[in-house]
């Protein structure tokens, strides 16, 4: 465990927050690692890595449960512990992307537009939101992405009244020049099955960060498997391949805090 | 039953756990276990716990019911609350416990014993005495882990058992003296990461080693590995089999 102090934190919006302090191992992270986050005497979390920078690491939190609104009391130069960075990557490339965010899942697809912007020829990004407050980062992907980012929220208060699968089924749907190689996709897990349905549907590639309960992080206590696989040391991140393989499971079920079997 | 976190704490050559043995019980680890043997060719031991003996030979009895080959008594957790590392330390209560465990099944019983003892072997005899039919040496060591900055123990439990290198050569030697003053058979566990160390847990008495932490440090495929490193080994000494090599550091 490594202690360091929280050099800023960034109000994204009224429920999400952003958290940057110095760590020279997480400031190598890759877009799709994550890393534990220890809240002195409250608990420790999993946190997908949203920015690296120099010596420092972002990572961005909605205040859900104890350990985040914990966190959301917390100050700059507070001290956290660190672990990580845990995990696989997203796979780099260089052909036409969609993105699909939901919620806090846009955290790390930002950090990994911020790379694809460099590589890809087409770059859509799709980021879904119950309310229009919740939508994040709008402002730091458009210059990201080659045509403008598609907002969805469910209540209509912004963008598109739907969920982000509706524009996607249109963008999946494009045929010719501009067709979708890869599609990338972080948010709840039932919004990552339907987009699975749906690429599979129209025989597009596509990779997906999973969330689990988490307890080590580093593959050992099968608290977040899925299926065959570890969440915290096969993945986070798993491609269509290893998506139909757990198909059974994905934005079904999945393990409870005493190891028992619970909805998603 | 799990802890908070942290439950896991990593430190210098390895790792330090307090997870408090989180599981939903037997009754839905039986159908886990049923479907394992569905599925696996090799022989499948079931870890058991319990808060008393009844509650050790209850759950055993489902376990081998529902399929398992063998039952290992954890009897030497040593951060779960209430009963901590009480049976594991005391012959008396072990006795009782391994007793109950074989009247309540004709499944192989082994105990795991704890290292936080004055003299394994006096636990490693009791157990044998009460009839179980292996031992593995060792499960974890009593640990803690401070943070200086926060001036707090890092693990929500504040104590628990240290695995990994660190105590592969405290978990060698709890072997060496069992194996030269108890007859029975041993699983040698504590900080196995590469074949050497699986030969030398062999060497010092072990008829089969375990592999827990070094699942994180190298990978699941590091079982292949240290058994294709054990049978060259095995090879270039011109021994047939495992068995020649058990004990032999016990020859001098």
């Amino acid at each position: 465990m490594r202690t360091t102090h929280i050099e800023s934190v960034k109000t994204e919006n009224p429920t999400t927050k952003t958290y940057t302090f110095t760590d020279k191992q997480c400031a190598k992270a890759k877009p799709g690692q994550f890393l534990m986050l220890w809240i002195p005497t409250i608990d420790e979390i999993p946190l997908s890595i949203m920015n690296t920078e120099d010596n420092t690491v972002s990572v961005t939190v909605k205040a859900l449960g104890d350990a985040t609104r914990h966190l959301h009391q917390m100050k700059k130069s507070d001290i956290v512990g660190v672990r990580g960075p845990f995990g696989n990557s997203f796979t780099e490339t260089n052909g036409k992307v969609l993105l699909v965010g939901g919620g806090t899942g846009t955290a790390p697809l930002l950090y990994l537009a911020k790379q694809l912007a460099v590589t890809t020829k087409r770059l859509s990004f799709i980021m879904g939101a119950k309310t229009r407050k919740e939508l994040l980062f709008l402002n730091q992907l458009e210059p990201l992405c080659t045509e403008p980012p598609t907002s969805t929220t469910e209540d209509g208060t912004y963008g598109l009244k739907c969920l982000a699968t509706q524009p996607l089924e249109q963008l999946l749907a494009e045929k010719g020049k501009t067709k979708i190689d890869v599609v990338y996709a972080c948010g709840p897990e039932r919004m990552i099955r339907e987009v699975f349905n749906l690429t599979e549907k129209y025989h597009v590639h596509m990779e997906a960060s999973l969330e689990r309960l988490m307890r080590c992080g580093i593959g050992l206590c099968g608290s977040c498997v899925i299926g065959k696989y570890r969440v915290c040391k096969d993945g986070p991140v798993f491609n269509s391949a290893q998506l139909r393989e757990v198909k059974d499971e994905l934005g079904i079920s999945k393990l409870g805090f005493d190891g028992n079997r619970i909805p998603v | 039953m799990g802890y908070p976190n942290p439950t896991v704490v990593q430190v210098n050559c390895g790792i330090i756990n307090a997870m408090g043995l989180p599981n939903p019980g037997i009754a839905e680890y039986a159908s886990e276990i049923s479907f394992t043997k569905t599925v696996i060719t090799v022989p499948l031991i079931v870890s058991v716990y319990g808060y008393s003996a009844e509650e050790y030979a209850e759950v055993a009895k489902t376990a081998a019911k529902a399929g398992a080959d063998a039952v290992e008594l954890n009897v030497s957790c040593p951060h779960v609350k209430e009963t901590g590392s009480e049976i594991g330390q005391n012959p008396k209560l072990l006795t009782q416990v391994v007793r109950e465990v074989k009247a309540a099944t004709s499944k192989p019983v082994i105990v795991k014993l704890s290292p936080n003892v004055t003299d394994i072997v006096e636990l490693a005899r009791a157990a044998t005495k009460a009839g179980a039919d292996a031992l593995t040496a060792v499960n974890t060591v009593r640990a803690i882990a401070i943070d200086a900055e926060t001036a707090l123990p890092v693990l929500s439990n504040t104590r628990g058992g240290l695995s990994g290198p660190a105590i592969k050569p405290i978990a060698l030697r709890a072997v060496y003296d069992i194996y030269e003053q108890v007859d029975t058979s041993i699983f040698g566990c504590g900080g196995i990461t590469t074949w050497q160390d699986a030969v030398e847990f062999l060497l010092a008495g072990a008829s089969a080693v375990q592999i827990g932490t070094a699942i994180a440090t190298r990978n699941p495929t590091v079982f292949k590995a240290v058994n294709r490193g054990v049978t060259a080994y095995l090879k270039k000494k011109k021994f047939r089999s495992v068995k020649e090599i058990v004990g032999q550091a016990h020859r001098s």
